[in-house]
């Protein structure tokens, strides 16, 4: 059992065992930090599978944007859901029958395909160059420009929604000033 | 040292989790969490796939660029939708937010 | 001696590894132990400095303000910390009734360690880094962003109206300056070719990028003040309107480790301008001897520390609505606008030295220019409007208005 092993079913454990959390915490807040500690733990493995740039977006983006966006919803949006109702639906069981059904057809799957045995990754050519070249890409007339400007665009309808669907119910906004 | 499969196999457990978590929570925020955890898991695939069998190839990356971006964008269209039906309704359980039900 | 001036870490290291080796140990485990080893003097290290930075920046506020500051306990009052330490630990811990343990333990922890990892990816000599990683800048994002979540769940978990409150509007200027933030971020990474700090330090051999981009550094400088929460942008702690903003429930040293934070966050936003703006350890003589580099880091970042200080006692706090009219409508405007600017010159201006130079720092000047011409006139339709107020008003309104 090598190093890097020990730290793979580590981080995996935690990673997991954080999801797991998250989906049986009863209060909400407490299930949002399992949350940013299960997209801690995948940067981790992000960066043990030499994908560091990743690592460190998947921090800035999931961690510092959308688990902060969650927190803050979830106390937008306190009720007396604390005590009393539960948290889990009448027919619980068939969800976790159908993602137990998903996990065994997928490890079945995986069985299938003899290339998934691989012990070590290739070694890659030139590491400083891949970020250089992921800029690059982006960019590119012959490859990834179009899915990156989609995804731009996206974004932005995905701003001017959400502020034209959060618009609060009064017409005049909260907090202006005397312009 | 570390066989693909182990990556694989935990990407799939955490999908299957988020599985669980969106299909068996009442609160709306709960759904998403379950949403986000599986959008992670699937990250967790491809930079797995990335990393074993093209690593001097960067497409893989630039997929899980994209999904990154598909994720973050849908969060906050969801979370938006959220704040707006709790505004109306006063409710985020998903089983109360049922007027277009039959 | 002449390899311990050139390579003093290096120097260093292999006295360790060498001394470790003779005990027995793997080499393998040897680099694990010296590594950990590095990282736990330089937490330290870091945080041991928090006192004397909190002993200077009361001096110098004292002085601006026409007082004496600490001056009893120790010569100079420079003990007058340790004393605040030793009061912080002997504190009762007070904790809420209804509080969430959880977050209300874990919120002091975070905000510390944010600021402390910030501490691993600048370059404080030649050879003497945390890590050398290429992704640098971004890192500095997101471990800087944390400290956002460590406020969030510290007003969330205190039960207490006032404490909510606090966060939301800290955490809303956060979010907010983290904008511009990032924007001025880009505009050092896009001259230096990478967004590894050591690359961006190393292009600052023959010119720093203060005078290319002085907008940028600009800008980085305010949304890093209101980053960290410092006057003038600190309405997290008015105590005049929100008792004391997030950390009202705090006692003792859970109190003490948000105050470490926010002194070593200021000091650390210090380095993170100098590494990216002022040259980091460039100077004269600073490639050949890695001592006089730290020491040339040591200095500028004092310089700019005490220009973070100086502006703390210089200005009055904003409010809310001015904050985010601010961000929004002026500084985020202006760093996209410079960012295009940065970008334009560089690709146009094909010759290095001193014409590139020149065109960079006169696109940034004319910026400037007419920045400051837009606002002079933003500013006179203002007060034209305030002075002839609309016709609705009633004569007692209109008699106020114009009496203030």
């Amino acid at each position: 059992m090598t190093v890097t092993q020990l730290v793979f079913l580590l981080t995996g454990g935690v990673t997991l065992g954080a999801a797991l959390m998250v989906v049986l915490s009863p209060r909400l807040v407490h299930a949002a930090l399992w949350l940013i500690l299960s997209l801690a733990g995948t940067a981790v493995l992000f960066v043990l599978l030499e994908a560091g740039f990743l690592a460190v977006v998947q921090v800035a983006i999931y961690i510092d944007a959308i688990a902060i966006l969650i927190i803050i919803v979830i106390m937008l949006t306190r009720r007396v859901m604390i005590r009393g109702e539960t948290q889990i639906t009448r027919n619980w069981w068939l969800g976790a029958l159908s993602a137990l059904i998903l996990f065994g057809g997928l490890l079945i799957l995986l069985d299938m395909v003899p290339i998934i045995a691989i012990d070590t990754p290739p070694p890659i050519a030139d590491a400083d160059q891949l970020l250089e070249d992921l800029g690059r890409s982006l960019v590119d007339v012959d490859r990834f420009i179009l899915p990156f400007e989609v995804a731009s665009i996206m974004l932005l309808a995905a701003l001017i929604g959400s502020i034209m669907i959060a618009w609060p119910l009064t017409t005049r906004a909260e907090g202006e000033g005397d312009q | 040292m570390i066989p693909l499969s182990w990556y694989l196999v935990l990407a799939a457990g955490i999908f299957c989790v988020g599985l669980y978590g969106a299909l068996a929570r009442r609160n709306a925020l709960a759904i998403l969490m379950g949403i986000e955890l599986m959008l992670n898991g699937v990250n967790l695939n491809l930079v797995a796939f990335w990393r074993y069998l093209t690593p001097n190839f960067i497409t893989g990356q630039v997929f899980v660029l994209i999904v990154l971006a598909v994720a973050a964008s849908e969060a906050a269209v969801g979370l938006a939708l959220i704040i707006s039906i709790y505004r109306r309704r006063s409710t985020v359980v998903a089983e109360e937010i049922n007027m277009l039900k039959w | 001696m002449d390899q311990i001036l050139s390579d003093p870490f290096g120097w260093f290291n292999h006295l360790l590894h060498s001394l470790l080796e003779g005990w027995g140990l793997s080499p393998g485990f040897i680099s694990f132990a010296l590594n950990l080893l590095g990282a736990f003097v330089m937490g330290l290290g870091v945080l041991f400095l928090t006192l004397f930075l909190i002993w200077a920046e009361r001096k110098i506020i004292a002085r601006i303000q026409d007082r004496l500051g600490p001056n009893r306990v120790g010569p100079f009052g420079i003990l007058q910390t340790v004393a605040d330490l030793v009061k912080l630990v002997t504190k009762e811990l007070i904790v809420p009734v209804g509080a969430d343990l959880g977050p209300y333990n874990l919120a002091p922890l975070l905000a510390v360690m944010s600021v402390v990892g910030l501490w691993a990816v600048i370059p404080l000599a030649p050879k003497l880094l945390g890590a050398d990683i290429n992704v640098g800048v971004l890192y500095v994002v997101s471990i800087g962003a944390i400290s956002t979540l460590s406020i969030m769940l510290a007003g969330i978990s205190s039960n207490n109206k006032y404490a909510l409150l606090g966060a939301f509007r800290t955490v809303a200027q956060m979010v907010s300056y983290a904008v511009p933030m990032v924007l001025a971020l880009i505009v050092p990474t896009l001259l230096a070719g990478s967004m590894g700090m050591v690359e961006i330090v190393e292009e600052q051999r023959s010119i720093w990028f203060l005078v290319i981009a002085p907008v940028a550094a600009l800008i980085f400088f305010i949304s890093s003040i209101a980053e960290v929460g410092r006057t003038p942008f600190d309405l997290l702690e008015a105590e005049s309107e929100l008792v004391a903003g997030f950390h009202i429930e705090y006692s003792g040293l859970r109190f003490g480790m948000f105050f470490v934070a926010e002194f070593l966050h200021a000091f650390t936003i210090s380095a993170l301008t100098t590494t990216l703006f002022l040259g980091g350890w460039q100077g004269p003589g600073a490639a050949e001897y890695p001592l006089l580099g730290l020491f040339y880091f040591g200095i500028k970042t004092a310089l700019v520390y005490f220009v973070v200080i100086w502006v703390r006692g210089s200005f009055p706090r904003i409010r809310i609505d001015q904050m985010n009219q601010l961000n929004w409508k002026l500084i985020t405007p202006l760093a996209l606008v410079s960012l295009m600017v940065t970008a334009v010159v560089e690709k146009l201006v094909v010759e290095m030295g001193l014409i590139r130079i020149g065109v960079h720092l006169g696109a940034n000047l004319l910026l400037l220019a007419l920045t400051l011409w837009a606002l002079r006139a933003y500013s006179r339709t203002v007060r034209r409007r305030v002075e002839n107020p609309m016709s609705g008003l009633t004569q007692s309104a209109h008699q106020s208005l114009s009496g203030e």
